[in-house]
């Protein structure tokens, strides 16, 4: 039967690369929250992070290693990542978007910059890279796809796991951070009231750097995360990051909890009907959902902006 | 003496319309100075230009005897000014506790004994500190408004129309509280429409009228000017 058949193990598909889009898609729910902009330039953060988790374990990975040392290798990967997005979301801030804000530029100026500098990045990518995909060092037993366990029927890959432990983990200290630490309270008040922000001591250019760069440590986890099992290559980050781009706007763009919420019920809505239909259509799915999201509840599913506290 | 605050021949311009047109105010350390007018005169564009939130056209505003009228408002924050904005402007997702953590942005350290401070002047708040700023009372947000600005602990504190929208007894309280807080030794610009009450607390005041000061004087003086009675404490013309 339809849906039935197999329905657990199109779930479990489904959690473990909704995980991946939540992670993406507080990238671009934080920049939004504090610019009330779309950076579209975020699939080159989490390209870019793809890149970096490669780099580095290319230079340290030897032999395959074991045990411990798999873990150490996907923490060592996932910071590398986290730094290569973070760095270059702090330096798309600086050079595609601050220029045109010191100018009071438009709106569909910063879009039309947000477009170029992601064209710039993925076609040097591209150039400096290769144009085919590159795979990343297997860093456990038999290689980064083989079956961790079996629960309900499905088959849950060693990769699911890794994703979803390390996006827990993230999306639990972001979540933290952002309620707790005065960074967090500082992207809070800008993202509810700047101007008044400002009047509190808040320098506001600090903490929307400090957003980009907050997405841009997630967006590259992800980036890495997503190359350990597809590989990496300058394409890599247009189809997650339109789709996490939809988590984000299903869950309420500007709002944190309504992302990872959204990332996870994508994941899960573009899968399950796979088991009925040719997965082809799962793209179609997913933007398909956007679409109807856009047109229902363009506020999306929880519909309420930054600045929640707890 | 020498003026904490000072603004020479301040010109403010949105566009091409002008909002403000050589003003001159000074404010005196330990003063309590009333700047009056009607809607539109330019009061909150004043307080605005003193912020760094408008940049002026012509003139200059001096703090200290230093010029601030190119610094950024996150710095001017740091140099002694608090402002409690037109519409009180409270974060209204965030907590009470949590508007107040935003006043002392720029400070370092315990802020214990601050917290201990507003909630001595405003024991509502302390009630209320895990609530949202959003679920507030006007009379409440007021002083939310005023307690986070003072987080900070500004040497100079502007409040924008603080008794705007509130009950006649609230109004009482929160002049009450103005008065309390210029005695414990910070200076006070306060903007209001509610003229008499706000002259009989100060010292001096200004009167705008678009946007030029028309009248400045001690604070007596002005309440028993033929003119200010007329059209700001609304009384008919004798
Ligand atoms: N952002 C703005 N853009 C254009 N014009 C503005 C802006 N802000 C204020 N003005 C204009 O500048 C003039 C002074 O406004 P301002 O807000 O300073 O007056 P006010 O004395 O505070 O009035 P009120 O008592 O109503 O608060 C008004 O004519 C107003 O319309
Ligand atoms: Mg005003």
């Amino acid at each position: 039967m339809c849906f039935t058949q197999n329905f657990s193990q199109y779930l479990v598909i489904g959690l473990a690369n909704g995980f991946l889009y939540a992670l993406i898609a507080l990238g671009y729910t934080l920049v939004y929250g504090v610019l009330q902009l779309i950076n579209f330039a975020h699939s080159e953060v989490f390209m870019s992070g793809g890149f970096a988790g490669y780099f580095v374990l290319q230079a340290v990975v030897g032999k395959q290693p074991h045990g411990v040392m798999s873990v150490v290798m996907i923490v060592l990967g996932i910071a590398a990542g986290a730094l290569g997005g973070g760095l270059v979301a702090f330096l798309l801030e600086r050079v595609a978007y601050r220029p045109l804000r010191r100018r009071k530029a438009p709106k569909l100026a910063f879009l039309i910059s947000a477009i170029g500098a992601s064209y710039f990045l993925y076609n040097l990518a591209g150039k400096e890279f290769g144009r085919t995909s590159l795979s990343v060092p297997y860093i456990f037993n038999g290689s980064n796809s083989g079956i961790a366990f079996t629960i309900f029927g499905a088959q849950v890959q060693t990769i699911y796991v890794i994703w979803a432990v390390a996006a827990i983990v993230l999306l639990v200290s972001l979540d933290r951070v952002v309620a707790k630490t005065k960074l967090g309270k500082g992207i809070r008040a800008v993202a509810e009231d700047a101007e008044t922000a400002s009047l509190m001591g808040v320098n506001i250019d600090r903490v929307i750097s400090q957003a980009f760069v907050l997405g841009g440590l997630l967006g590259g986890a992800a980036g890495f995360l997503f190359g350990l099992n597809f590989g990496v290559v300058y394409t890599m980050g247009f189809t997650p990051a339109l789709k996490a781009f939809t988590a984000a706007v299903l869950g309420g763009i500007g709002n944190l909890r309504g992302a990872m919420l959204g990332g996870l019920v994508l994941g899960v809505a573009e899968s399950l009907p796979l088991s009925c239909v040719n997965p082809a259509w799962q793209d179609v799915i997913a933007f398909g959902i956007l679409i109807v999201v856009l047109l229902f509840r363009p506020m999306g599913l929880l519909g309420e902006r930054l600045g929640r506290s707890a | 003496m020498t003026a904490m605050l000072r603004l020479g021949g301040v010109d403010v311009r949105y566009g091409a319309i002008p909002a403000l047109r050589g003003v001159d105010i000074e404010v005196r350390e330990g003063e309590i100075v009333a700047l009056l007018g009607a809607n539109g005169a330019g009061k909150t564009t004043t307080l605005r230009t003193i912020s760094g939130l408008v940049r002026p056209a012509k003139g200059y505003v001096a703090l200290d005897g230093k010029r601030i009228d190119q610094v950024s408002p996150h710095r001017i924050v740091a140099l002694g000014i608090g402002h409690v904005p037109e519409g009180r402007r409270i974060f209204p997702r965030m907590t009470v506790l949590e508007n107040l953590e935003i006043g002392a942005y720029r400070r370092r350290g315990d802020l214990r004994s601050d917290l201990q401070h507003i909630f001595g002047l405003f024991p509502i708040l302390e009630q209320r500190r895990e609530q949202n700023g959003g679920t507030l009372s006007g009379g409440e947000q007021q002083m939310l408004a005023i307690g986070r600005a003072l987080m900070s602990r500004p040497q100079l504190l502007l409040l924008d129309e603080p008794s705007m929208g509130l009950a006649p007894l609230v109004v009482e309280a929160i002049f009450d509280i103005i008065e309390r807080i210029r005695d414990e030794g910070t200076t006070i610009l306060l903007v209001e429409q509610n003229a008499a009450q706000a002259l009989q607390l100060a010292d001096r005041g200004y009167v705008l009228e678009n946007g030029s000061v028309v009248m400045a004087d001690d604070a007596e003086a002005l309440l028993g000017d033929e003119r200010v009675r007329v059209a700001y404490l609304g009384e008919g013309a004798a």
